[in-house]
């Protein structure tokens, strides 16, 4: 059924690009080009990208297009591997790209942005959540949070929600991700009404044996852990804290997702863990509905953040270059120039954050947005 | 009371790293070679019992001892395969490097069959948790279990060794092979003995590691494997009871170091320990010096 649901789906998507470059020879296009995994091991991510950009495409080309003028999307495969994303950035050049909507993982937007900016090529990256994936030029933009400002967004998040007065950080002291995010968290919480009272480290040798730093969360009182790693260590954390009796609130980020699907983890055990991903396909707005109802419908399959991110980076192009009043016959670079200025004079409500501005210099500003496992499921708070 | 709970959990970590360095300090004191994929022996008797309980569904105890024989016919035939070939070579390097070799091996074996996903292992203990002073001092069944594992462990391999034939044969072994041949002990018998010994343990070793700290990838061996050998060094290499008081000391020391001054120091400090301790005695602290005759 699923494969005849795909089938079904990609003739619709042949048809509708048929027809889309049929309309292209009368008034011209925008060609937008994507890079992400559509193979390999994170294909799961690219897929998603793809899915919803085209999705997001497909709407806005059905609603009149951008300034009146249709939208071609062009998405490539680059199994996540640094060198085939910049062959597949060099196929999308020749075919004549304006904008980039990729790509999907960190490693290869670096590579990609390393070319983008001599290009003076405009990129937006929906998921590239590492700092260095838009920071050589300012040309580059992203939908998600970066790596350390999801620090910032959890303390405000914790603040803001009053949701702890004292707070313990485990985090992995080895580790780049780890430590950036555990950095800007301490720096955010100075400024939050709650009070750091243990961070704990442990590095990648002696990632194992959590009870030291557990016994110190619990004697300092901390009433909510946070825990900015990855999920292998968590699920440990979390079995040693119950053996232990010690139960507070344990708080993630998007390293925690994954954490349900270990092999023989006691998934009771993470009942109550909340972590800020930008987008749970529960939520009960309309927009989210609505989103996660169509792309059942045409995937057949649940949306995950991959795909919300890229179907907000769509409509952020669209808003940016409306506001820019760019046209097709105009080259990469002069749409480039005129978007960087657009992206820092819109706001976009989307399903990852509602009034999202960005800096000049790429990162977004939003809402965070935190979810919490219930009954072995990710629950919208 | 958070020292007592810290002692506790030092004891715990400390009777995983002094069985496994059981293993390291046999095989050295009776091979003199350094087997360096003991702590890789470990990791797959944990996958033989996750896979025994949570694959098939057979009971702790079947399971464990399942692990064991796996473990105990594994460690005899990579000394067999890759060991004994080298044992007479001209530089005790060559040995070395082969036991490097079978260590990278059997990793990227267990990558191969089990794949890179971290497997939750379920504790085999069934005894519950201790809850003394009024919640405040929780002793896990695991921590129980491990600390009295490693005593009864120490106790009967020294009787083993003091009271019966082959226990004498590997004390002869150890002292001189070559005089232990001549006194018709059947030196590669009792080295291959010594291996099935030592793996045995690393079974057990395995599953009491990933009971207390329920984490299960290829590489899960390799640290505590390389901390139980500072421990064996440690504590004298070649010595039964140095390979115990050494892999607690260095498990407590790693708790407190860990408590009382840098959670991000703790490893920095348990090598700190260990050279202050080969620089003041070079033997470890039960080590044996021997004398060269002229």
């Amino acid at each position: 059924m699923k494969k005849l649901m795909r089938a079904a789906s990609a003739v619709l998507a042949a048809t509708m690009a048929l027809s889309v470059t049929a309309f292209a020879e009368e008034g011209g296009t925008f060609k937008i080009g994507g890079i992400g995994p559509l193979t390999g091991s994170t294909a799961i991510y690219g897929q998603a990208v793809m899915n919803a950009a085209q999705m997001a495409a497909d709407e806005i080309n059905a609603a009149g297009g951008i300034n009146g003028y249709q939208i071609e999307f062009n998405p490539q495969d680059d199994e996540s591997d640094a060198e085939k994303a910049v062959n597949a950035y060099n196929t999308l050049k020749d075919w004549g790209m304006q904008m980039l909507l990729g790509t999907v993982t960190s490693q290869p937007c670096i590579a990609v942005e390393g070319e983008a900016v001599n290009d003076n090529m405009f990129l937006l990256t929906p998921s590239g959540s590492a700092v260095e994936c838009i920071s050589a030029g300012d040309n580059a933009f992203r939908v998600c949070f970066s790596d350390p400002n999801q620090g910032t967004a959890s303390a405000r998040y914790i603040g803001e929600h009053e949701l702890a007065s004292k707070v313990a950080v485990i985090y992995d002291s080895s580790d780049a991700y780890s430590t950036g995010i555990y950095n800007n968290f301490a720096a955010e919480a100075a400024n939050q009404g709650f009070e750091v009272v243990a961070a704990e480290a442990f590095t990648a040798d002696s990632k194992t044996d959590f009870s030291v730093q557990l016994q110190k969360a619990k004697d300092s009182g901390a009433e909510l852990v946070f825990l900015p790693i990855y999920y292998t260590e968590a699920s440990l954390i979390l079995t040693q804290a119950a053996g232990m009796g010690y139960e507070p609130q344990f708080f993630g980020c998007d390293g925690l997702d994954g954490l349900l699907a270990v092999d023989g983890f006691d998934t009771a055990l993470a009942e109550g863990v909340m972590l800020l991903t930008p987008f749970a396909a529960d939520a009960e707005d309309e927009a989210t509905q609505t989103f996660v109802a169509n792309y059942e419908e045409q995937f057949g399959d649940t949306p995950n953040q991959f795909a919300a991110d890229a179907y907000d980076g769509m409509y952020i192009i669209k808003a940016a270059a409306e506001q820019a009043g760019i046209t097709p016959d105009m080259d990469a670079s002069a749409i480039c120039d005129a978007m960087k200025v657009a992206m820092t004079e819109i706001t976009v409500d989307g399903l990852t954050g509602s009034g999202i501005t960005w800096t000049a210099d790429g990162e977004p500003n939003k809402e965070p947005k935190a979810v919490m496992i219930e009954n072995g499921a990710y629950t919208a708070m | 009371m958070s020292f007592l709970n810290y002692l506790i959990s030092g004891v715990s970590l400390g009777s995983v790293y002094a069985i496994i360095a059981l293993g390291y300090t046999m095989v050295y004191g009776i091979a003199k070679m350094l087997n360096f994929a003991h702590g890789d022996v470990i990791m797959v008797g944990a996958y033989v019992v996750f896979f025994a309980t949570s694959g098939a569904g057979v009971p702790a105890i079947p399971a464990v001892l399942l692990s064991m024989v796996v473990c105990t016919v594994l460690g005899v035939v990579i000394e067999k395969v890759a060991y004994k070939p080298l044992r007479n070579a001209s530089s005790s390097l060559a040995v070395l490097i082969t036991a490097i070799g079978v260590s990278y091996l059997l990793q990227n074996l267990a990558l191969l069959i089990c794949g890179s996903n971290t497997k939750s292992f379920t504790s085999v203990v069934g005894i519950p948790a201790l809850h003394l002073a009024g919640g405040q001092l929780v002793i896990t069944g695991e921590t129980l279990t491990t600390i009295v594992a490693c005593f009864v462990i120490v106790g009967c391999l020294s009787l083993f060794i003091s009271k019966t034939k082959p226990g004498q044969a590997m004390l002869a072994v150890s002292e001189d092979k070559g005089a232990a041949q001549l006194m018709g002990i059947n030196v590669n018998g009792t080295i291959a003995l010594t291996f099935a010994i030592g793996s045995g343990l690393a079974a057990i070793a395995g599953v009491l590691l990933c009971s207390a700290y329920p984490s299960l990838m290829p590489t899960t061996g390799s640290m505590p494997g390389i901390k139980a050998f500072v421990a064996a060094v440690f504590g004298g290499i070649g010595s039964i009871p140095g390979a115990m008081i050494g892999g607690i000391l260095l498990g407590v020391i790693e708790i407190f170091g860990r408590a009382y001054i840098s959670s991000q120091m703790a490893d920095a400090i348990v090598f700190a320990v260990l050279i202050v301790v080969l620089l003041v005695k070079p033997t470890g602290l039960f080590g044996k010096v021997v004398q060269e005759k002229v």
